[in-house]
């Protein structure tokens, strides 16, 4: 049985273990272990017992503390759920901004308390509805969002000072982000009151979504002038959410997903710090963005390792010097992957427990996965049942009456302390390979994670990872009930095509000529280009538009993929 | 297939179609004798295509840097050819070919062909088949074909016999140095590219090569010259473009281009004629089986008087079958 | 034509989507299985994969579509490959493909397609199957 340093991970040498323990560890060694790996859903092992000698060097005080106090182990504030429960914010978008903002409606009149944006694959890549490359792709991934009519359509209704609002947009993220607001400026209300957040990660499609348009540099711009603009402008607004959650989804192990995510938000925060941007001015606004997968333990672990991580850089390394600077706040996404096709209600039962993971790690907001995800967007039933999954662990559950309640446990901690290390070692190797973005140039974070990704597949092939439906107790499901699927029809498509091309009708062009102009220029110099964007928004220029003046601007990037 | 069909499918490559060169390409890899019978025809008429050969250690960025000279060539409205090697696995006889992907803008372009080979077991950079499909790419009236490998083991020396200019394509702070790289390296490069060249590194780099040539006193001719580029930017890949047209317009003035092409000619029909005789003896003539069962046989044998029985062997089978009129097919 | 030579196979994901795990676990595992894997890349269109296909003289073309857009995108391939003279060249792949859509797809001449639970090793020996048949059916020819 190990016995080991919690601060380094080295085997304690000469480490005496008590008689009981030694006792234990026999009774233990006669009775045959069952045929399983003991791994957790990494590969990582897990060991059969831990205990208070395990982690008996630690510093108590300083390695876990309280919450609200630095570094954050516990939590980012001191009253956490006890004064307010995590946000339930439910990932929606299909079809056209009609049809989304009916789901919107649904959503917030069931308990949602806030909501979360899903862009159709031609939105995130910065092509309008009616473009040759949008054929068979409008409203399916999400709503289709090309130009300020369909951001006003998509909030008709919805009091934008009162619900804050998350947008999964990357790449126009900017853009799109002044569609927003000049649409709630056109509601009435005033930036400083709007509260909400946009993806805007670049670094991580470079990494593992792939939704990348321009090369690295100008995109780590127009990050850096959407924080500026924010920190000016927008207070409330959290103009980036650092993402693990797609880094896991493609395939990375849970400490490649905390390591790599830390890493490009320190990558953001030394951008900020070029540009001259105080770090107490920016940084109370980042947000992360974590998946919560299988393994149970391991994933809370990882969240409560990242608000350690993250504070000690934030302060030692950044020079930050309030508190709001230093913690981590971040949204949790149930994992998409690691719901099956097969015997589909398991589904339900895995987002519970990854859901419960999630609060017991201390999200601050949370989305639940639908069921029925691994066939199509989710049908109204099926989206209710999963935030019902997040209000019954709120009410009926009892955890959320006391705070991170598994601080102390032997295990956990233990844990914690091994996913800090790991990450500290990838920390060293994307610092030898000379930082992030080089890293990112040179295939290293894409290679790491197709190979963690094709290894868990052979785990799963040869039957060692087992999954319920797929590889353990199959069924035949052929004669199943079918359960019923959200179906985009094309007519969506044809619907959204034609309002746009009424829309350039009715526009003023010469008013859209001039905006567009204006962007190509503020793009050539250093100019912070929100102003322009909003402009441009407001003159119904669209955002394939918008998108091929920074096209020209920029350049276009295609990756060198490695295996 | 048919006498009628092979004219058909030679006249489709003349003129340029790109399934006629894809299959006739691929009976060239799966050694059809289709293919060698199609080569007595055509052969005449290659010659055209200047052949470029692209190899160093992997990192160094070549085919970024073959997508950029490429575009730069199409720019000038020449037509082009790019052939891929990568190497087969030896454990499970697969490949991933994943450079073609790395051209993607390349790809595009209706004006380029690019083929992606695997190496098929074969030990050096290219495939046995690599002469053939550059062959095809000539035949449908290229008129630059580059071929990239990565140079490790031998390849630098396959890639250049099979071209006729060799660019050995390097980086800064690869981390070998180039007393670390085989010797086959140095003596083949006809041109060396440092890509890469806005890293770290650059001058140790030239100064090592140039520590190099000193080293084997090679007089200022002889010495290749070193030309840098940073591939991903476009620097640097006007002047090697030109330098490499300069150079091959010299060499087929000086005759010295056709020295190269007829010294790689014998070199092929070396290795067609060996391939052939391996096959025969082991394969045909079955002695490959023969071995094997005078191996099981136990006994401390030597490997002399073994390779004795297999050539007495062959000789005799031979000779018979001379005297019945039958004739070894190659 | 000898059956027992390398089996080619261009893996592409054609759209907008660019999530690669599957296409990515997809090519590692065929190069396992002794093919030859010709990995066509992301944001790919129908006509540069038909290109990709008769320049490379793939036997195989695997698709990778999770965005819900296959039942525009594989007919589209499947013709342009027909228009090509590349009829002959299995189309298959996986995603987010229901049943019904799949077999709807068949009729079309599409090959079998494999959703999520697929087994690489069953998405291997169809492979194998299929293509050691079409070459014997075109050797008898």
């Amino acid at each position: 049985m190990r016995a080991v340093d919690p601060s380094t991970g080295a085997p304690r040498t000469g480490a005496s273990r008590s008689p009981s323990f030694l006792a234990w560890q026999e009774a233990f060694g006669a009775t045959p272990e069952r045929d399983a790996p003991f791994e957790t859903v990494s590969c990582e092992s897990v060991p059969a017992l831990v205990t208070a000698e395990d982690v008996a060097g630690m510093d108590m005080a300083a390695e876990i503390g309280l919450p609200g106090q630095f570094p954050f182990t516990r939590g980012p504030y001191a009253s956490m759920y006890r004064s307010r429960l995590w946000t339930m914010r439910q990932f929606a978008g299909f079809g056209t901004a009609a049809d989304t903002n009916a789901r919107y409606k649904y959503l917030l009149a069931r308990g949602q308390d806030g909501l979360s944006v899903a862009f159709d694959l031609p939105t995130l890549m910065g092509y309008d509805s009616d473009h040759a490359h949008s054929e068979g792709e409008v409203g399916r991934c999400g709503v289709a969002i090309s130009s300020l009519r369909d951001m006003e359509t998509l909030f008709d209704g919805i009091p934008m000072a009162e619900v804050t609002t998350s947008m999964t947009i990357n790449s126009p993220a900017a853009i799109i982000w002044a569609m927003y607001l000049v649409t709630a400026q056109k509601q009435g209300c005033r930036l400083d009151q709007l509260g909400g957040t946009i993806q805007n990660d670049i670094l991580k499609e470079y990494i593992a979504q792939k939704e990348f348009i321009f090369p690295p540099a100008p995109s780590m711009r127009l990050v850096v002038d959407t924080i500026e603009y924010a920190s000016q402008h927008v207070p409330r607004w959290h103009p980036v959410s650092i993402s693990g959650y797609h880094i896991r989804e493609a395939g990375s192990t849970a400490v490649q997903e905390l390591a790599f995510t830390l890493a490009d938000g320190f990558a953001y925060v030394e951008a900020c710090l070029e540009r001259g941007l105080d770090i107490d001015a920016f940084a109370p606004r980042l947000s992360h963005f974590f998946n919560s997968h299988l393994d149970f333990f391991e994933e809370i672990a990882k969240y409560r390792a990242a608000r350690r991580i993250y504070a000690r850089r934030m302060r030692d390394k950044y020079g930050a010097r309030q508190a709001r600077s230093m913690t981590l706040r971040f949204h949790t996404q149930t994992a998409g992957c690691s719901l099956t096709a097969q015997q589909p209600y398991n589904n339900l039962i895995r987002t519970t427990w990854e859901a419960l993971a999630g609060v017991l790690g201390g999200t601050q907001s949370l989305h639940t996965n639908s069921m029925d995800e691994t066939y199509a967007l989710p049908t109204e039933r099926a989206v209710k049942l999963a935030l019902r999954t997040q209000q019954l662990i709120a009410y009926e559950s009892g955890v959320a009456n006391t705070i991170d309640p598994l601080a102390g446990s032997w295990f956990v901690e233990d844990l914690t302390n091994r996913m800090e290390r790991g990450a500290e070692e990838i920390f060293r190797q994307i610092d030898e390979l000379g930082g992030v973005i080089p890293a990112i140039e040179k295939g290293w974070f894409q290679q790491q994670i197709a190979r963690s990704a094709y290894q868990y597949q052979r785990e799963v092939e040869s039957g060692r990872q087992k999954i319920i439906g797929v590889n353990h107790h199959v069924e035949d499901e052929s004669g199943d009930e079918r359960i019923e699927l959200l179906e985009i029809g094309i007519e969506k498509e044809h619907g959204q095509v034609a309002a746009l091309q009424a829309l350039k009708r009715e526009r003023s062009a010469a008013k859209v000529a001039a905006a567009l102009e204006r962007i190509r220029r503020d793009a050539a110099s250093s100019t912070n280009l929100m102003p322009a964007f909003m402009e441009a928004s407001a003159a119904y220029a669209t955002l394939g538009e918008m998108v091929d003046v920074l096209r020209q601007s920029f350049g276009t990037w295609r990756e060198s993929p490695s295996f | 297939m048919t006498v009628v069909a092979e004219s058909d499918l030679l006249e489709r490559v003349l003129a340029g179609e790109a399934r006629a060169c894809a299959r006739l390409m691929t009976l060239a890899e799966r050694g059809d004798p289709a293919f060698a019978r199609a080569h007595r025809r055509f052969a005449g008429r290659l010659g055209q295509a200047l052949r470029i050969g692209l190899t160093g250690p992997p990192g160094a960025g070549k085919s970024t840097l073959v997508e950029g000279l490429a575009r730069h060539w199409r720019q000038a409205g020449r037509r082009l050819g790019v052939v891929a090697v990568d190497p087969t696995s030896p454990f499970t006889g697969g490949a991933l070919l994943g450079d073609r992907v790395r051209m993607s803008r390349l790809a595009l372009d209706q004006g380029v062909f690019i083929r992606s080979m695997a190496t098929r077991g074969v030990f050096g950079g290219l495939a046995r088949a690599t002469d053939d499909v550059v062959d095809v790419l000539d035949l449908s009236r290229r008129d630059l074909v580059l071929v990239e490998t990565v140079g490790v083991g031998q390849s630098e020396v396959d890639v250049a016999c099979s071209t006729d200019l060799t660019l050995v394509v390097l980086h800064p702070g690869g981390g070998d140095t180039i007393q670390a790289m085989k010797a086959g390296l140095m003596e083949v490069a006809d041109l060396y590219v440092i890509n890469k060249a806005d890293m770290p590194g650059l001058e140790r780099l030239v100064q090592e090569l140039l520590d190099v040539m000193d080293l084997r006193d090679l007089p200022p001719e002889r010495r290749p010259p070193i030309l840098t580029t940073v591939a991903s930017t476009g620097q640097g890949l006007q002047e090697l473009a030109r330098v490499v047209d300069e150079t091959l317009l010299a060499r087929r003035a000086s005759g010295a281009l056709a020295v190269r092409r007829s010294d790689n000619l014998e070199r092929r029909v070396r290795r067609l004629v060996e391939g052939s005789l391996r096959r025969d003896v082991w394969e045909t003539r079955r002695l490959s089986d023969h071995l094997h069962q005078r191996l099981a046989g136990g006994g401390t044998l030597s490997a002399y008087d073994l390779a004795d029985d297999v050539l007495h062997l062959y000789r005799d089978a031979a000779r018979d079958d001379a005297r019945t009129g039958l004739e070894g097919t190659p | 034509m000898s059956i027992d030579q390398p089996i080619r196979v261009l893996v592409v994901k054609p759209g907008l989507d660019g999530h690669d795990r599957g296409a990515k676990v997809v090519a590692a595992a065929l190069r396992d299985a002794g093919m030859e894997v010709i990995y066509g890349g992301l944001h790919q269109t129908p006509e540069a994969i038909v290109e990709m296909a008769v320049q490379e003289d793939v036997d195989v073309v695997g698709l990778s579509i999770l965005s819900g857009a296959h039942m525009t995108i594989f007919p589209r391939v499947k013709q342009l490959l027909d228009a090509a003279g590349a009829e002959d060249v299995l189309l298959t792949g996986g995603g987010i493909i229901s049943s019904e859509d799949m077999a709807a797809l068949a009729a079309r001449g599409v090959g079998r397609l494999f959703g999520p639970g697929s087994r690489l090793s069953d998405l291997a020996d169809y492979i194998r199957t299929e293509i050691t048949r079409r070459r014997a059916t075109t050797r008898s020819a």
